[in-house]
């Protein structure tokens, strides 16, 4: 397995040291392990502050900027960040008007930010947490850890962040984060496994000619190994799944995310099968985002994620952004 | 430094027929150290399965960090050193292996409470505190294929002996360790494979496994030592 790295123990550091001179916008600190907006913290406005294990790009560190996240903790590869980070990235955004945690459901995610979110109360910030479960592939999910947040999470970020930039007090903040995380609903597939840096190769054998639906984005296996599907039929299999548990029949916002190493070319292709079948069930698409934005490394293969949307959604959708890795409207 | 003794300079024995010490409680974190970075590799290779591949390699972060720790300066109490073994551990391995270890720590530490030595009934009762309120952060219970099915018997042998036989602790740290390989995971990563958890061997439970061992080795250098 090649990899354009130095040695796996300095992947995390070395890639947050590229990303300080990418990015002057940004504070990034290589030693905390903390990327932050460079004007934070920003008066009158509550904060936003995500994390998770690193792999995933552009999420966290690639969403910090207007209109989005005010500061990200990454953690090495597929692990979740310590408390410390969280606590220290917390303390750099905090403008007075609270902090919203934005949390992926992975029982370390969960618990390094509640103590956390513990340790920054007593420090005397003001906390609210959302929790990002959208994955529709973990079925069973009072017998496992619940089901994963994947996709969703950046829908959560964006649509929270705008609202944190026009003002709004931090309930509300908190309370729009949560709709969107729990109306969002998420589906993987696999055509290949990630090798992350310390492993060195594949984290699962994927025969040639095999796929795995309802994968997550940490190189677990997913639900159900199958022969090769065309694009299409891996269209239909992931809307059905999605749909099945989509609690509303609005207009949807679409996240058409490619899984690390699967080309815009594919990914496109596979973006007009899912408007196919979403036509086909008569669900409205109001929005589109194609491209690989949460990510498994290299992962080939892709996610669907649908958030349903009203009109205050929408206009919070098509808000100003400008992050290194979502930017319009600026 | 005052309130601090250091390890291995002769004021600390370790164990002895009334208990043990500071010194006793630091062994045990080095040898948990050596045991970590030793089989760290075995330990990814089980998390490749069923989980992300980085078990081992956090928890050797992790304990390097805690032997750094106590090379500064063995805290004066048992208690203390558990205690400063936990934070470090929250503060330096992340995913879910560093709050829960961290809590056992912290919690057996915090339960042991400010004596210079305590006895061996002493520890099993704190061990089993800590593993108490590991069960309590995870949410989860015996046969979910975590951690906790290594420590659960480990702590009851030890309990048993009247906090005497360490090896008859460790021993059944690492049959239960084993026998998480036939349970099907309902907590952690490993849970979302569903059935196709079983058949391999918990590498949460393989690290609690090397804790325990490292304890009954920090006993039997205290044996040979007294």
């Amino acid at each position: 397995m090649r990899m354009l790295i130095n040695v796996p123990e300095t992947v995390v550091p070395d890639a947050l040291r590229g990303m300080a001179a990418a990015h002057p916008e940004l504070t990034v600190d290589v030693d905390r392990r903390i990327v932050v907006r460079r004007d934070a913290p920003v008066a009158g406005k509550v904060a936003l502050v995500s994390g998770g294990g690193s792999g995933h790009e552009p999420l966290h560190g690639g969403f910090v900027g207007p209109g989005m996240l005010d500061a990200a903790c990454p953690g090495e590869v597929f692990t979740s960040p310590v408390p410390d980070q969280m606590v220290a990235a917390a303390a750099a955004v905090d403008s007075g008007e609270g902090v919203l945690f934005v949390v992926k459901n992975y029982t370390g995610d969960v618990l390094n930010f509640d103590m956390a979110a513990e340790l920054a109360e007593d420090e005397g910030v003001r906390l609210a947490k959302v929790l990002v479960q959208d994955d529709v592939a973990v079925t069973d999910s009072t017998h496992t850890a619940g089901r994963r947040g994947t996709g969703a999470t950046l829908f959560v970020e964006k649509i929270a962040g705008a609202l944190a930039a026009e003002g709004a007090p931090l309930e509300r903040v908190a309370d729009t984060a949560r709709r969107v995380a729990e109306s969002s609903r998420s589906f993987g597939v696999a055509l290949s496994a990630c090798s992350t840096p310390s492993k060195g190769g594949p984290m699962f054998e994927l025969p040639p000619g095999e796929l795995e639906l309802g994968v997550g984005i940490h190189g677990e296996p997913g639900r159900e190994r199958r022969a090769m599907m065309t694009s299409g039929e891996i269209a239909q299999a992931a809307v059905d799944a999605v749909l099945e548990e989509l609690p509303s029949d609005q207009p949807v916002l679409a996240l058409v995310n490619g899984m690390g190493a699967t080309p815009l070319l594919e990914l496109y292709g596979f973006c007009g099968e899912v408007h196919r079948v979403l036509a086909e069930r008569r669900v409205p698409v109001a929005r589109t985002l194609v491209g690989n934005y949460v990510t498994s490394l290299d992962m080939a293969g892709a996610s669907v994620t649908l958030c349903p949307a009203d009109e205050e959604l929408l206009r919070l959708w098509d808000a100003p952004v400008r992050t290194p890795g979502l930017r319009w409207g600026v | 430094m005052s309130g601090k003794v250091t390890n291995g300079a002769g004021e600390g024995t370790g164990g002895s027929a009334e208990g043990w010490d500071a010194a006793f409680f630091a062994r045990w974190m080095r040898a948990a150290a050596d045991a970590v970075d030793r089989e760290a590799d075995r330990l990814t290779e089980l998390d490749s399965a069923i989980g992300d591949a980085d078990h081992g390699g956090n928890m050797r972060r992790g304990f390097e960090a805690v032997r750094s720790e106590l090379d500064e300066g063995v805290p004066a109490t048992p208690g203390s050193v558990l205690m400063t073994a936990g934070r470090k551990l929250v503060s330096t391995v992340g995913g879910a292996s560093g709050p829960l270890y961290g809590t056992l720590l912290r919690r057996t530490g915090k339960t042991l409470g400010d004596a210079e030595v305590v006895t061996g009934e002493e520890l099993a009762g704190a061990l089993s505190a800590g593993i108490d309120a590991v069960a309590q952060l995870g949410g989860a219970a015996a046969g979910d294929k975590t951690m906790l099915d290594a420590l659960r018997p480990a702590a009851d042998a030890l309990a048993d002996s009247g906090g005497k036989d360490l090896r008859a602790a460790r021993t059944a740290a690492e049959k239960g360790a084993e026998e998480t390989t036939g349970l099907q995971a309902r907590k952690g990563r490993a849970s979302y494979l569903g059935e196709r958890s079983i058949g391999h061997q918990d590498p949460g439970a393989a690290s609690a496994a090397l804790l325990m061992a490292a304890l009954a080795e920090a006993g039997g250098e205290a044996e040979g030592s007294a």
